[in-house]
C-alpha cells in the first residue's frame, strides 16, 4: 500500500498450514533462529493516518501472534529487529529496546505516515524500553499495552486502557505444556552423552567388564535417566502450581521420586536392593535438575532466587548421581 | 498468579520514595503487581513476586527504583558459572 513515506506491505491476519507447522517446528527447537520476519512497518487491514501503530518483534511466532489477534483492526505494525528472538526475552537482552525502537521509527519515517505521535508496547516490552527516552529521542510517546496480544482489541476498544487482569503475567497449563518440547529437544544431546556413560557403568562388575551386562543393566539406567527426565521435563511443568514446595528442584526431585518408587515396585521381582536404590536415587536425581532449568521457561521466577536455589540444590543432585553411581555399579558385585 | 509464587525473601527492588514523582509507570510496566500507587506516591506492596525483570527501573524517569535484572533461568547461570561471564539466555520462544 501507498504511504506518503512510499510503499509499505500489507499483512493479513489468517494463519495458514504452513503458519501452523512453522510454530509446531519451532516448539521442537527446527529452526528456531532462523524464524523470523524482516524488521520494519506493515500495514494491517486498511490503516491511515489516525491508526495506532502497534510495535512487535520480528520472531515469527510472535509476529503471527500479534496479526492473528489484531484481526479486523487497520493497524500499522512496527516491526524490531530483535533477532529472531520474542519480545520479553529480547526485551531482557536489550534488542527489543529503546535505542531499536528510535531507529525503527526513524528509518520509516513514520512521522510521515500518521498524524499521531503515540507508539503502542506489549508490556512485556518494558524490561528494555525506558518510555521517557523514546519520547526524547523520537518525538513519539509510548503506550504499554496489555501483556498478551488476544488483549490489544479490548484495550483500544477500552481507550487505551488496560484492566488489572490484562497487566498481569500468568502461566496456564496449556502454556507450561506448550513449553515442553523445547525442554525434551534440549536436553537429547546431553542425554546421549549419560546413556553413553550409563551403558559403560553397567559393564563393570565381577568378570571386570562384560558387554552382556552393559547391554542388559545399561538398558534398565538408561530408562530411569529417561523416565527423570520425562518427570522432570513434562510431568513437573504440567502439575508446577499443584506441587508442593516453592524451589523446582524440590518439586522435580518429588516427581521423581514418586515416578521411581513406582517404577522400582513395578520391577521389584528383577531388581537387586542396591540396584533399585540406585535407580530411585539416579531418577530423584535427573527429574530435580531438569526440573531446575524449567526456571528459564517460566515468567515468575527471579535470577536471586534461581541463583539461591541452585547454589543449595547442586550439591545435593551431584550427591545423590554420586551415590547412585556407587550403589549401581558396588551393588554388581555382591549379587 | 496464585501457586506460582518463587522463593520469599532475594529480590533486589529497591524504592527511593523521595525520589517518586508519582509517575505510576512502575504500577503499569510491572507484570505481577509489586508496586501500588497510594497518594501518588510509588510504594512496594508484594515485593516477593518481583521476578527482577528491570522494568519498572528502566522506566522510572527518576531513577527511584534499582533492581539488580537478569535472567531467571537455571541454564544460564550456570553457563554464566562455567564461562565466568554474564548469565545469557538462550531463549528464544
Amino acid at each position: 500500500m501507498d504511504t506518503p513515506a512510499g510503499p509499505v506491505p500489507r499483512i493479513h491476519s489468517r494463519i495458514g498450514s504452513r503458519d501452523l507447522l512453522g510454530r509446531w517446528r519451532v516448539r521442537w527447537g527446527i529452526g528456531r533462529d532462523r524464524y523470523r520476519v524482516a524488521a520494519g512497518l506493515y500495514g494491517l487491514g486498511a490503516p491511515d493516518a489516525a491508526a495506532p501503530v502497534l510495535v512487535t518483534a520480528n520472531y515469527k511466532m510472535t509476529f503471527d501472534a500479534v496479526r492473528r489477534d489484531a484481526a479486523g483492526l487497520d493497524a500499522w505494525l512496527l516491526v524490531l529487529d530483535t533477532r529472531g528472538i520474542n519480545v520479553w526475552c529480547a526485551a531482557g537482552e536489550g534488542t527489543f529496546g529503546t535505542e531499536e525502537v528510535i531507529r525503527r521509527v526513524a528509518e520509516t519515517r513514520l512521522s510521515e505516515i500518521v498524524s499521531h505521535r503515540r507508539l503502542l508496547l506489549p508490556q512485556l516490552g518494558a524490561p528494555g524500553v525506558a518510555a521517557h527516552e523514546v519520547r526524547k529521542g523520537s518525538g513519539f510517546s509510548v503506550r504499554y499495552g496489555p501483556v498478551r496480544s488476544r488483549d490489544i482489541r479490548a484495550f483500544l476498544d477500552a481507550g487505551m486502557k488496560a484492566s488489572p487482569a490484562m497487566r498481569r503475567v500468568d502461566f496456564p497449563t496449556m502454556d507450561r505444556l506448550a513449553l515442553t518440547p523445547i525442554e525434551i529437544a534440549n536436553l537429547l544431546r546431553p542425554a546421549g552423552w549419560a546413556a553413553l556413560v550409563l551403558f559403560l557403568l553397567s559393564g563393570f562388575g565381577p568378570g571386570i567388564f562384560s558387554l552382556g551386562a552393559a547391554w542388559e543393566r545399561g538398558f534398565a539406567a538408561v530408562a530411569a535417566l529417561a523416565a527423570g527426565i520425562l518427570a522432570g521435563a513434562v510431568v513437573t511443568p504440567v502439575l508446577l502450581p499443584w506441587l508442593p514446595g516453592r524451589a523446582f528442584s524440590v518439586k522435580g526431585g518429588l516427581t521423581g521420586g514418586v515416578l521411581a518408587v513406582c517404577a522400582v515396585m513395578w520391577q521389584r521381582g528383577s531388581l537387586h536392593a542396591p540396584a533399585a536404590l540406585a535407580l530411585l536415587l539416579v531418577m530423584a536425581a535427573v527429574s530435580s535438575f531438569v526440573a531446575m532449568n524449567f526456571t528459564g521457561a517460566t515468567p515468575f521466577t527471579s535470577p536471586s532466587g534461581v541463583e539461591k536455589e541452585m547454589r543449595r540444590a547442586l550439591p545435593v543432585q551431584a550427591g545423590l548421581a554420586l551415590l547412585a553411581g556407587l550403589l549401581w555399579v558396588g551393588g554388581a558385585f555382591i549379587r | 498468579m496464585d501457586g506460582f509464587r518463587y522463593l520469599e525473601g532475594v529480590s533486589s527492588v529497591r524504592l527511593t520514595a523521595a525520589a517518586c514523582i508519582g509517575c505510576g509507570m512502575c504500577e503499569e510496566v510491572c507484570p505481577h503487581g509489586v508496586f501500588a500507587m497510594t497518594d501518588r506516591m510509588a510504594r512496594i506492596l508484594d515485593r516477593n513476586a518481583c521476578m527482577e525483570c528491570g522494568a519498572c527501573a528502566m522506566n522510572c524517569p527518576t531513577n527511584a527504583i534499582s533492581v539488580t535484572p537478569g535472567v531467571g533461568c537455571a541454564a544460564a547461570i550456570l553457563n554464566g558459572w562455567i564461562s565466568g561471564s554474564k548469565p545469557a539466555c538462550g531463549c528464544g520462544g
